[in-house]
């Protein structure tokens, strides 16, 4: 054999060998920590300041670094003492007054208290607060009809509101809400979201770009301590690598399972799979300003005419429900439970169209590519395109990226018959209060792309935003999930479960209907 | 050589200056913007109007570009929307690892193309030679990103011999063995197709050369026929061949797009990906602008050792 020809086959020889090595030294399928839990998400965190971020997929790092002076109570989303151990509405819902848990501490030392509130809140909403160049603030707006805040004392603190506005709480519970220490904030600026500090039962350790974000255990929370002392969130966009991930055991916990994957995971000697509802609507947009979609029959017969129940079950797995109308289950009271979502009803839609006159008719449907809470979203607009012919409407599809979609979506549909959308909120009012009232048309700056409008549902919206009285208010929104499903400005297609696989060994996850994570109650056997 | 040298990098700069502009066009082209990709769901064209003037996108096109062409001159890439942190600072952070990874894959690919190529064509038509064409013509024509799942499926989910992803071990550790552990997969996913373009050129680089009269006059002086292979003519086909090599560096860094995403590896490939689908104009900016510099600085190795290995072509 020749010189070159050796030189090559000693250098494949050593690189064979090399690699051998590897797996042979290697410690097999990839094992995570016992004391460490490793997440595995859809998407890196954009930043881990609570006030700058909107996606479900960073909250539920944040749920775990920060709390709210409320949070929900387990299994609800009924807003519960948290870093407030009480308060009380007073002023004909204009004031709350929280009494604050003593002897709270950020992370870095920082006391709790009621400057702390105030600094928080001040840093939210007033565009020339010093702390307030950290923003842009997207979701500050659900917290506006706060006027003022009064340090009573150290431990007591006063909101004055503009408004009797009884989503507050709600809203206090979510990360918009979350209370971030002061000293941190001031000291960090922009950066803050690359080094948070809260009071959560775990701290922030490093954020390894691409890699991981990894928290400690906090050791001297104010409540019941983790049983674990770190965690690990990796950003895993692939849907098909983070499935493989978790087959080869480097994941103990994956959260948003794409639903054709959900049965490779249907194994529990290895895997507990979990499923919970969440306040997610997946629904049609429908023209209710222009075209043959103003008449009521028309948009009657386009929810009686998809076929939802074929739909959640072949194109979703089954992961997701069909809904009744744009109150969630989720919300317990509020929602209607004596409601019925439309049945599917080819007959009795072609009649309705035959009544209306809108036989024929050729309406644009827009579709995202992809995009936050949307599911399978072309899929289903063909299912849906499909669906409508069989009625007599000609749906023709125009496909958009998700950020050119929000664009050409949320300035009114202009000439389309019907868009797509989905929202995942926190409380009742949210969904009505900013996509359906006559005000939040598009282009009045709102998310009512239909330019839906009706003066009794403004009125129920408006009362069920004043009451404080919870049962009263339940009874409000109870009514509005009727009137909207009977008028039904959008056909009401989806909701779909939140999922989450663990690994044999995990214990103590529930999921929560708000879709924050928390992990403070999970243990690794 | 020298002067040479110094030739080919000025040409750079007019390149990366080209670079910049048709990113900047191609991205201020495309639907969408960063603001409402950071408002996400909750954008109504207001609070973008807003956002975007806050960012200071209002500004027509040209005063952006020329804004940025300044800041970049001292060396200020601009801040990221989306990670709301300088954009310099995570480029850095995600090149090391790109480098690693393309530089395995090209190493790989160096070795196993020319030594495919050399023992091809010094058999030819052979079962040798028809056994590696077979070989190089499915490595040619399977997609990296399917070659890299199936991989993951057998090699990590099945045998459980490598990591599905990442780069190293979570909780640090790990070491240069834990490196190499997690980078044998996605370097050979990214190696395959440039193997097999290079093996291909080689072998018809080699069949050239050893047609020609100075390889006859060699093997009738009585030389060696190892020597005449490795000498005389692998070093004249390497001037055909050293300029592809610098083409398949381009092709690496192209394909470290998909193999890092399938492979969870922390570069800026799956940086570039994550930074387009936010509208995260700087980032993706100051991103290509990263690779590219990087392919012009390998363009100008190249084109230097192919100097150096043919002087004709400094002339």
């Amino acid at each position: 054999m020749g010189r070159a020809a050796t030189g090559f086959t000693i250098c494949v020889f050593g690189l064979v060998l090399g690699v051998v090595a590897l797996v042979v030294t290697g410690p097999g399928h990839s094992a995570t920590p016992r004391d460490t839990l490793v997440v595995g998400q859809m998407a890196e965190p954009k930043s881990l300041d609570p006030a700058t971020v909107t996606a479900a997929n960073d909250f539920r790092i944040l749920a775990n670094l920060f709390e709210g002076l409320a949070r929900f109570r387990p299994g609800s989303l009924e807003p519960a003492p948290a870093l407030a151990e009480s308060w009380e509405i007073s002023d004909g819902g204009r004031a709350y007054t929280f009494h604050l848990r003593p002897n709270v501490r950020f992370h870095d030392g920082t006391a709790f208290d009621a400057e702390a509130v105030k600094f928080n809140l001040a840093r939210l909403l007033d565009p020339k607060h010093p702390s307030a160049d950290a923003g842009p603030f997207p979701l500050a707006f659900f917290l506006a009809p706060v006027t003022a805040v009064e340090v009573v004392d150290p431990l007591t603190v006063r909101l004055r509101l503009d408004q009797p506005y009884a989503p507050l709480l709600a809203h206090l519970a979510y990360p918009i809400g979350y209370m971030v220490s002061p000293t941190a904030a001031k000291a960090a600026g922009k950066a803050f979201g690359r080094a948070p500090v809260g009071t959560g039962p775990f701290r922030f350790k490093r954020w390894e770009s691409g890699r991981q974000v990894a928290l400690v255990r906090n050791e001297s929370y104010w409540g019941d301590k983790p049983s674990l002392s770190r965690i690990a969130f990796r950003p895993i966009p692939d849907a098909n690598a983070r499935a493989s991930e978790m087959l080869a055991g480097g994941l103990d916990l994956m959260v948003e399972v794409p639903p054709d994957q959900l049965a490779s995971f249907r194994d529990p000697a290895r895997f507990a799979l979990h499923e919970a509802p969440a306040p997610h609507l997946w629904f049609l947009i429908l023209n209710a300003a222009e075209g043959p979609l103003r008449d009521v029959r028309v948009r009657r017969a386009v929810n009686l005419a998809i076929n939802k129940r074929t739909i959640v079950e072949n194109v979703l797995s089954n992961a997701a429900t069909v809904p009744a109308g744009p109150i969630s289950p989720a919300f317990g009271a509020a929602h209607d439970p004596t409601l019925e979502p439309y049945p599917y009803d080819p007959e009795r839609a072609r009649a309705l169209i035959r009544e209306a006159g809108a036989e024929g008719a050729t309406l644009t449907l827009l579709a995202a590519e992809g995009g936050s809470g949307m599911l399978e979203p072309l899929a289903m607009a063909t299912a849906i395109q499909a669906d409508l012919a069989r009625v007599g409407l000609k749906a023709v599809i125009e496909t958009f990226e998700w950020n050119a979609y929000l664009a050409r979506v949320n300035g009114g549909l202009k000439g389309a018959g019907m868009a797509e959308m989905a929202w995942a909120t926190n409380d009742p009012d949210t969904l009505p209060y900013l996509a359906l009232r006559a005000e939040a048309a598009a282009d009045k700056g709102g998310f009512n792309a239909g330019g839906f409008s009706d003066p009794e549902l403004d009125r129920l919206i408006d009362a069920a935003r004043e009451e404080t009285d919870g049962q009263a208010r339940a009874g409000l929104y109870r009514r509005i999930d009727r009137l909207v499903h009977d008028a039904a400005p959008w056909a009401f297609v989806a909701s779909a479960k939140q999922s989450a696989v663990t690994a044999r060994g995990v214990e103590g996850l529930t999921l929560e209907p708000s879709s924050l994570l928390e992990l403070k109650g999970v243990r690794k056997r | 050589m020298r002067a040479y040298a110094l030739r080919r990098l000025a040409l750079a700069v007019p390149v990366l200056f080209g670079v910049t502009v048709v990113v900047f066009l191609v991205i201020a082209l495309v639907p969408g913007d960063p603001a409402l990709a950071i408002l996400g769901s909750y954008a109504t064209p207001e609070s973008v109007a807003r956002l975007n003037a806050e960012l200071g996108l209002d500004r027509p096109l040209p005063a952006r570009y020329l804004a940025w062409v300044g800041n970049a001159l001292t060396g200020d890439l601009g801040r990221s929307y989306a990670l709301d942190r300088p954009v310099l600072d995570e480029v850095l952070e995600r090149l090391g690892p790109t480098l690693i990874l393309a530089a395995a894959a090209l190493g790989l690919s160096v070795l196993f193309g020319l030594a495919a190529g050399v023992a091809s064509a010094v058999r030819q038509n052979g079962w040798v030679d028809r056994t590696v064409g077979l070989a190089l013509l499915l490595g040619v024509s399977t997609p990296s990103f399917f070659l890299g799942l199936l991989l993951i499926l057998w090699l990590s989910v099945g045998l459980g011999w490598f990591p599905t992803g990442g780069m190293g071990a979570l909780f640090g550790g790990g070491g240069i063995v834990d490196l190499l552990r997690h980078l044998v997969l996605p370097a050979v996913t990214l190696a395959v197709v440039a193997t097999a373009i290079l093996g291909r050129l080689t072998r018809a680089a080699m069949l050239d050369v050893l047609r020609q009269d100075f390889v006859r006059t060699a093997r009738a002086k009585g030389v060696e026929e190892d020597r005449v292979i490795s000498v005389h003519a692998l070093k004249n086909a390497l001037v055909a061949v050293v300029p592809v090599i610098g083409l398949q560096a381009g092709y690496v860094l192209g394909g470290a797009v998909y193999v890092e995403t399938v492979f969870q590896w922390p570069g800026v490939g799956r940086m570039l990906v994550e930074a387009i689908g936010r509208r995260d104009i700087l980032l993706v900016q100051g991103g290509v602008l990263a690779v590219a510099a990087l392919y012009v600085a390998i363009n100008v190795v190249t084109d230097l050792a192919q100097a150096a290995l043919d002087p004709r072509i400094e002339a």
